[in-house]
């Protein structure tokens, strides 16, 4: 999960890496309030997960509270990139002397984390990567071994940073890892980092990535979930505990068991699809190993009720749970679901006990279930029906 | 022969009184792999009855593998307390830990891949992975026994239902070893140490290699493939319809700006000799053609 900078900010905050002051609003009188509170100079900053911001028009200083107000509202309800601005930061104004770079991150590459740093911040650090590498300082750090206050010295020192201020920085460094670390991230980047008039080292722009799957030990990290970005199915499905994708421009609901065949399962259904006037597949759904009929029914009412679907393709391999418990898993969700079934549904069933599973689904004869016996014959039928 | 695990290994399973661990564990047994006993920490002392089997139920790996020379080991703990099973089986050195359990936290993971390269005594496959076969000699994990034979064929795939797919497709020609190495983005265990061992291995005379979007590990393995690999590889990758920064199913699964796609591991694949299927049956027939089947 991705978070917006105010996030990011309130985490560093919380772990004290330097930062200004700062505050999210949503609307132009929340914008004059938090920079009334602020006094002076403020910068209105969208908050958008997506990066150009600055250039598309979506940070701008304002001189007073009054001022705020007129930027934020120029802001709020701007279009950077397809990702509409709902919120923005007012952040304190600083005069900043120099720019750097730091960045944790997860390098899957190398089955590791990585410290990157550099004296060139402020901007693309792939650009700086790049262009001029030299000035980019990239270190290998372990899970075990973590980031000491001696490790980050020497990173620092490595990354060339002036010494008057290397102790400063390897102090936010130190600060970055329990970040990292105790906020179970795959990402703490800040760019830039900021040397201010007064001498100080800030972080004034900040991204963090977090890792769903520590959810279970992070009870803070459900409220940084940016519910009106969520599409109302993907939401519907996460009630659920679905593990579903709404896809765009597609006309084939999908679904599947186990994450590879599904994604597999969209590939072959557009490729079959560009027979048929370029259908494709509607969503990613995978409903696990076990496909009880509850689940099943659960998963054939989201994709009954995305308005894109026009057919739907269920391709099950059955391995544990063999084809015959599917089988009758999909009886049982279709008798749950009743009038709710609208759309024709493809049915491809491969894998352990079959020829029970088909025989299943053939005594059940239910007006809208077609088999098929192979995921590309499958995928072809779907992508027809759903032309028609 | 067959690699990583065969008829001879002694498989202990990590939270085999847990109602998954039982199941699969009953499962492993049904298809004759040695299973030998399980870790529960605090259950040390009991005896679980599972189909007849007797088998002894231990506090720690260390503990388990003095009493019954066991050299592989199968975890099954829920997320919440699997680096501590995987470290105490670290600790005991065991050669072989076969990392089942899906949702751990990649702090976790990448931490006990770490610990298990300093301490250089043990192999990890997975986590979030369904484990490896060598058909007809064990079973470790939870692969589904009767879909194929043994056979020469070797697989590899960061994904169980399109291993069991593949494993169906040739089903009449059957495997040497089938490793499903995990979505995870850490993994113990990659495609190129899985190509490597099958290109050692004197049993397999082909190898499928499935990968999926994310990370850059496909395109490794083609480099690899190029440098080392000399027996015919053919390849299938997943994921071509993902949209940029949704994960699919996989934690590990998912591109990230212009990194990490379908296209870029398939091209690569290609570029080092490996053909590569659009569909699953179009891999599975170009093995065919390749043994002359």
């Amino acid at each position: 999960m991705d978070l917006f900078e105010y996030q990011a900010r309130d985490l560093f905050e919380k772990h004290n890496v330097p930062v200004l002051a700062g505050a999210v609003a949503t609307t132009e009188d929340e914008a004059f309030k938090a920079a009334s509170a602020m006094g002076g100079k403020v910068v209105v900053k969208a908050q958008v997960k997506v990066g150009g911001r600055g250039k598309a028009g979506g940070v701008k200083l304002a001189i007073d509270a009054n001022d705020a107000k007129e930027k934020a509202g120029a802001i709020l309800g701007m279009d950077i990139k397809g990702h509409t601005v709902h919120q923005v930061m007012i952040a304190q104004a600083a005069p900043i002397v120099d720019e750097y770079y730091i960045s944790i991150l997860l390098d899957r590459s190398n089955r590791t984390f990585l410290v990157m740093a550099s004296v060139a911040g402020g901007m693309d650090i792939e650009e700086v990567a790049r262009t001029a590498p030299e000035k980019l300082a990239k270190v290998p750090v372990t899970a075990v071994d973590g980031i000491s206050q001696a490790k980050a010295k020497e990173i620092i020192a490595q990354a060339k940073f002036p010494a008057d201020i290397a102790d400063q920085v390897a102090d936010v460094l130190v600060k970055l890892w329990e970040t990292f670390q105790s906020e179970d991230a795959t990402l703490v980047e800040v760019n830039p980092l900021v040397k201010t008039e007064d001498g100080r080292i800030v972080a004034l722009d900040g991204k963090v990535t977090l890792d769903e799957n520590a959810e279970f030990r992070q009870p803070g990290h459900a409220a940084l979930v940016d519910h009106a970005a969520a599409n109302a199915l993907e939401a519907a499905a996460k009630e659920k505990g679905l593990n579903y994708v709404k896809l765009e421009n597609g006309q084939v609901g999908i679904i599947g068991n186990g994450a590879g065949l599904v994604m597999s399962t969209l590939d072959v259904v557009a490729y079959a699809g560009e027979k048929f006037g370029g259908m494709r597949p509607a969503n990613f759904l995978d409903i696990g190993g076990g496909a009880s009929a509850q689940v099943m029914a659960d998963g054939l009412s989201i994709i009954l009720g995305d308005p894109d679907v026009k057919s739907v393709f269920v391709n099950v391999f059955g391995g544990i749970t063999a084809c015959d418990a599917v089988a009758n898993g999909i009886v049982q969700a279709l008798e749950l679901l009743g009038p709710k079934a609208t759309k024709p549904i493809v049915v491809r069933l491969d894998g352990n006990n079959v020829l029970e599973g088909r025989a299943i689904l053939t005594a059940a004869n239910h007006p809208l279930v077609e088999q098929a016996e192979t995921m590309d014959g499958a995928a072809s039928r779907a992508a027809e029906l759903a032309a028609k | 022969m067959s690699i990583f695990i065969n008829s001879t290994s002694k498989v202990i399973v990590q939270g085999m009184t847990g109602s998954e661990g039982t199941k699969h564990t009953r499962r492993m047994l049904a298809s004759g792999t040695k299973v030998v006993g399980g870790v529960t920490p605090g259950k040390g002392g009991q005896i679980v009855d599972i189909d007849g089997h007797q088998l002894p139920v231990f506090n720690s790996v260390a503990e388990a593998m003095a009493a019954t020379a066991a050299n592989v080991s199968v975890v099954f703990v829920p997320p919440k307390f699997a680096k501590a099973a995987v470290i105490d089986a670290i600790d005991a050195k065991m050669p072989l830990v076969v990392v089942i359990t899906e949702g751990i936290p990649v702090h976790d993971s990448a931490y006990f891949y770490a610990y298990s390269l300093q301490k250089g005594t043990t192999q990890i496959i997975g986590p979030n992975c369904p484990g490896l076969i060598s058909p007809e000699q064990s079973n470790v994990g939870i692969i589904p026994a009767n879909i194929t034979k043994r056979g020469p064929i070797g697989l590899v795939s960061k994904s169980g239902t399109l291993t069991y797919q593949m494993m169906y497709e040739l089903r009449d020609i059957g495997f040497s070893t089938a490793v499903g190495i995990g979505g995870d983005p850490v993994v113990g265990t990659t495609h190129i140490d899985c190509l490597k061992a099958f290109q050692d291995d004197p049993e397999t005379t082909a190898i499928v290699m499935i990968g999926e979007i994310g990370g850059d590990a496909e395109e490794r393995a083609a480099a690899f493939i190029a440098e080392y690999v000399t027996k015919p590889v053919v390849g299938y990758v997943a994921g071509f319809t993902a949209p940029e920064g949704k994960t699919m199913g996989h934690a590990g699964a998912i591109v990230s700006g212009s990194s990490g796609t379908a296209q870029a591991k398939k091209d690569a694949l290609e570029a080092a000799g490996v053909k590569v299927g659009q569909t699953p049956s179009e891999t599975a027939r170009l093995m065919r053609a390749i043994l002359g089947l």
